[in-house]
């Protein structure tokens, strides 16, 4: 059986360390011989690693663009990799550096690496979801059919995502990482964050730049910091006050619909969660002192803890090896169109969707035009969940009313462009072609979930067209 | 020999005591053995026909150690699992759907077509040399044989040397017709027409298999055949059909020759997805004049 192998790079450019890995994605036509193809991704090689990079910052929050640019410069030589050998892959711009102003310098930057290569950025919830799968959690939880929580206990913030049997049921953040407080080789106090202050003050300890780094009272720090998210864990009624405060913007109260039975922890910190650790001080932080905290605390007596299979690693092995997917293998496409990079998505609602499959689209139409002019964008991608089963005559008024309402609504050059959870997308995409006459591309994808106000990257095809390589990209930022 | 009665109390006796004997070890020792009294699970809602899908997603273990992925388990898969048990046999909701299915199987096989299907599709009904559901089944050789009338009708009423022709059969299974092909005929027809291919005069066999189709590809002079059948039924689903197409179809030819797209229904791949699937399929075909493992190599 032939396997088609992509390149795919992951950077992974967090609040403290920057990272660069490269990951082999290897998919197959699994499917038998007497029944239709069905291409899935069979292996995922992680190939090559770099150092851990201290993030290069201009100023508090502002990331040093040039060098990181540099290092992934160094990074590609030293993988041995051209850019244009990559044929997909992630950055992503992760915890305090996930800005709006960071990412889009960041994009910038590395927007000269040529070739296929796909240029994506991620906020924190994004980055909860990705740590998980690098880590491991979400195929353990694959693999047991059981409920998994992973928590990457990064330098500014701790990433909470639930599994369950590999379903994302609740993701959550807090301001709880190593770095919150910095100390000197001196052992004086360097930086104390807002977060780190708020969690003393709960814990009736003053501590300010210039204090001397004690121990002991660093230590009741990162335990209230411990008991904080150990809380938080499971519904946040014992510090509420506490919480309120150090819980990141954008995020909230974790609500969980299974009952978690096992944790797994990433990110810098974690090492120290699940090694013995003989110096406290080794990195100039608090992160080996939280690790500890962590471990007596009774998260680990509450949940069984698994193994971690990449700590600090997770995010850049997530967003080097988790963020592409393969699409569905009866779909339609036009030739030539390809790679297409940053499509805005459009998710009909449910209303939408019958309505269009009864062959009526006033509120779509409007909903189209209202988001191309929003958006100033010429193409969109129109996503919608589409029916298991649907029967010739629904589709045919589907197929109908999408081509009329997408021929008058996109500016002329523009390509239909539709993303279906359900695998239907031949049988639409077809019909749709035959509507306008093959006048304008057509691309109908199925199998792939995207949501309102993600956006897509879709890669040449592969195993001799079958399918379509495809990366979603949800943008949040704080 | 003459049996002694008293000797035929003492045994009945001992036998009598013997059973008492026994159901006291029983009871309150193993849970495996049936009593009567014992509470039984829950019955499934009355309107709730017990071969749907819901109704078999209810677990009938009692007490399992981890609900929700016994559950999940059952979730992934249409095999009779997490159904419990009654002593050392299934339970009577448990034997209920198994022979329900069974009779949906059974019917599958031994009912019609809908004629409403065949009528909606405009479709003509010609006969195989089977006279009947009996002999259809005990004589496959004759299910591959169009009857004298029934190629009477063809050459009356089938437009010669198409591109394409496709034939509708109901093979093993009349509910997998039923379910699919006014889905996947109009679907596929409508894409080989857009594609600029003759589609030939389709129709419907009574009592046919798939080698029927290349008595009619050669007769037709059709340049490649497709027919769809019903698959034989099993107690997953009965609803599951077929399409076998061939290049320049011989009688006596090699099963090796011909391309098989099976698992169609709403499980499988869907009826119009197939439609679509099989358009490009037999463009591929056609352009290729192989089918088959030809196509394949």
């Amino acid at each position: 059986m032939t396997t088609e192998t992509i390149l795919s790079v992951g950077i992974d450019i967090g609040t403290s360390t920057t990272q660069v890995i490269f990951s082999r994605i290897a998919m197959e036509n699994t499917s038998g011989f007497f029944t239709v193809p069905h291409v899935s991704i069979v292996k995922k090689e992680v190939v090559y690693k770099s150092p851990v990079y201290t993030t290069p910052l201009k100023s508090d929050y502002l990331i040093d663009t040039q060098a990181v640019r540099d290092i992934v410069a160094k990074e590609f030589a030293s993988a041995g990799y051209r850019p244009s050998d990559t044929g997909s892959g992630a950055v992503i711009i992760t915890g305090e550096s996930a800005r709006k102003e960071n990412s889009d310098a960041v994009l910038e930057s590395l927007s000269s690496f040529a070739g296929d290569f796909v240029v994506s950025a991620a906020g924190p919830d994004m980055e909860s979801v990705i740590a998980g799968k690098g880590s491991g959690a979400y195929q353990y939880s694959i693999d047991q059919h059981c409920c998994v929580a992973n928590l990457d206990v990064g330098g500014g913030t701790t990433n909470i995502v639930v599994f369950n049997d590999g379903e994302v049921i609740a993701r959550g953040c807090l301001d709880i990482g190593g770095r919150l407080i910095r100390i000197g080789a001196d052992g004086i106090v360097t930086k104390v964050s807002p977060a780190a202050a708020e969690a003393a003050k709960a814990a009736g300890i003053t501590i300010q730049v210039g204090s001397p780094a004690d121990a002991q009272t660093l230590g009741k720090i990162t335990d209230q910091m411990a008991l904080a998210l150990a809380d938080y864990m499971d519904g946040g009624t014992k510090y509420p006050d506490l919480l309120k405060k150090i819980i990141t913007p954008g995020s909230s109260i974790l609500s969980c619909s299974a009952k978690i039975s096992y944790l797994c922890f990433s990110g810098g910190v974690a090492d120290a969660v699940y090694n013995e650790n003989d110096q406290l001080f080794p990195y100039g932080d608090i992160g080996i002192l939280l690790g500890n905290s962590i471990k007596k605390s009774r998260l680990l007596r509450d949940y069984r803890l698994i193994p971690a299979g990449e700590t600090i690693r997770a995010t850049v092995v997530g967003a080097g090896t988790y963020t592409t997917t393969v699409s569905g293998s009866t779909i339609t496409y036009s030739e030539n169109l390809f790679p297409l990079k940053n499509i805005p998505v459009l998710r009909m609602t449910e209303k939408e969707q019958e309505d269009c499959f009864q062959g009526e689209a006033t509120a779509l139409r409007m909903r189209i035009r209202w988001f191309l002019n929003q958006n100033d964008e010429k193409r969109m991608v129109l996503a919608m969940e589409g029916k298991k089963d649907p029967s010739y005559s629904e589709i045919r008024l589907a197929a109908e009313c999408l081509s009329e309402v997408l021929m008058a609504e996109l500016e002329e050059e523009a390509p239909l462009l539709l993303v279906i959870s359900t695998d239907i997308g031949k049988a639409l995409g077809q019909l749709m072609r035959q509507n306008i006459h093959d006048e304008r591309p057509v691309i109908a994808i199925d199998r792939v979930h995207v949501e309102d106000g993600d956006f897509v990257d879709m890669g040449k095809p592969i195993l001799d067209g079958l399918a379509i390589p495809i990366v979603v990209k949800t943008l949040i930022f704080g | 020999m003459k049996v002694d009665e008293k000797l035929i109390t003492l045994i009945t006796e001992a036998v009598i005591q013997e059973l008492k004997n026994q159901k006291m070890k029983n009871t309150g020792v193993s849970s495996s053995v049936y009593e009567p009294n014992e509470p039984v699970h829950e019955n499934p809602p009355a309107d709730l026909d017990i071969t749907s899908r819901e109704c078999k997603a209810i677990p009938l273990v009692e007490d399992p150690a981890d609900p929700e992925s016994l559950e999940r388990m059952m979730r992934s898969t249409t095999a009779r699992i997490g159904v419990g048990k009654a002593g050392p046999r299934l339970k009577t909701q448990t034997l209920l759907a198994l022979r329900a299915d069974h009779a949906g199987a059974r019917d599958a096989v031994m009912l019609d077509v809908d004629p409403k299907v065949i009528e909606d599709l405009k479709l003509f009904t010609v006969q195989t040399c089977c006279r009947d559901k009996n002999e259809f089944l005990t004589r496959p050789d004759l299910g591959r044989k169009i009857s004298e009338e029934g190629l009477k009708v063809l050459r009356e009423r089938c437009v010669m040397r198409p591109d394409v022709q496709l034939i509708v059969a109901d093979g093993l299974s009349s509910t997998a017709i039923n379910a699919n092909i006014r889905n996947v005929l109009p679907m596929l027809t409508d894409g080989l027409k857009a594609k600029g291919f003759t589609v030939g005069t389709p129709f419907f066999i009574r009592f046919g298999r798939v080698a029927a189709e290349d008595q009619i590809a050669e007769m037709l002079g059709a340049k490649v055949v497709c027919i769809f059948v019903g698959e034989r039924p099993g107690l997953g689903t009965a609803e599951s059909m077929s399409a076998y197409i061939a290049y320049d179809a011989k009688v006596g030819m090699p099963e090796a020759r011909r391309t098989v797209v099976s698992n169609i229904h709403r499980d499988g791949i869907t009826a119009v997805e197939a439609g679509a699937y099989l358009t490009d399929l037999i463009e591929k075909i056609y352009q290729a004049k192989a089918s088959g493992v030809e196509l394949q190599n």
